[in-house]
């Protein structure tokens, strides 16, 4: 299933084909996996659905926290100069600013997991590459999801 | 190249392409981030160590393209979503593009000073 819809120009299209318009402008193309007698009942899910309403989903709120983010780690106050321990150690005093940041981590990870998982069924052709590809995927992805909620909950400012 | 491909240039695969391109980078950098990020829990000198490097002119340069490829993706992300569930969307894909590549330009002349400006003090002194 496609991620995002890419209309073409309707003036590049070919006339003969009447069908195509400004409000329709791709061509009929029948589903590739169209149901067949021998088509597993049990594999098919919403799993594609559910991630593609996720990356709109947390899209929208990744565009607040992380501009956000950047905003008071590259702009205010110096911008970068005056990033530091003690800096950190300010800012995760605060409840506020850890869940902002655990979210921030949570869904950018899962966005661009997510992501990345597209790129490579689209471009991975051979079943064992996509396979090994995913499973690295995965294994990064919940490596820094763990480390970086533990390092938010863990945090220590008297660390020396 | 698969066969049955639909790559037809113009603005609507092209804001496609840069989408992949830039939110692949974004990835790579945000594993990057959380690791140097983490070294808060080794120790405050080690953390900072790492993050002097972050306040170099060459990686200053390398932040306002992390700035740039993160704009990017989070205007030309809110059109694909307009594409989606706006009924006009997809009418109007092509001037939505050219209001996200107008709204990038104005962004990144705004953070010319914000993230170069301590460059450029260290490189021809304040």
């Amino acid at each position: 299933m496609a991620t995002e819809v890419t209309p073409t120009d309707g003036v590049e299209l070919p006339s003969s084909t009447a069908a195509y318009g400004i409000d329709n402008p791709a061509p009929v193309i029948e589903p590739p996996r169209t149901r067949t007698p021998r088509t597993p009942r049990a594999t098919r899910t919403n799993f594609e659905l559910y991630g593609w309403l996720f990356m709109r989903l947390s899209g929208v709120v990744l565009v607040v926290l992380v501009i956000g983010h950047l905003i008071i780690q590259l702009v205010l106050d110096g911008g970068v100069t005056k990033v530091g321990f003690a800096f950190v150690a300010g800012r995760w005093a605060s409840p506020f600013w850890q869940g902002w940041d655990l979210v921030m981590l949570w869904l950018a990870m899962l966005h661009g997991g997510n992501g990345l998982r597209t790129v490579i069924n689209d471009y991975a052709e051979q079943a064992n590459t996509r396979f090994w590809l995913k499973a690295l995927l995965f294994t990064a992805v919940a490596f820094t999801i763990v480390l970086g909620s533990l390092v938010i909950f863990t945090f220590d400012p008297n660390i020396r | 190249m698969p066969a049955g491909t639909l790559y037809r240039g113009r603005e609507g695969m092209w804001s496609w392409v840069a989408h992949r391109v830039t939110g692949v980078l974004i990835f790579f950098f945000l594993f990057v981030h959380v690791l140097d990020t983490a070294l808060v829990r080794v120790s405050p000198e080690d953390y900072d160590k790492v993050v002097s490097t972050y306040k170099t002119p060459i990686v200053s340069l390398l932040e306002y393209g992390l700035v740039a490829a993160i704009l990017f993706h989070a205007l030309n992300g809110l059109r694909i979503i307009a594409v989606d569930y706006w009924t006009q969307g997809p009418r109007y894909q092509k001037q939505m593009f050219w209001t996200v590549m107008g709204l990038w330009v104005l962004l990144m002349l705004g953070a010319i000073y914000p993230v170069l400006g301590h460059a450029a003090r260290v490189l021809f002194g304040s």
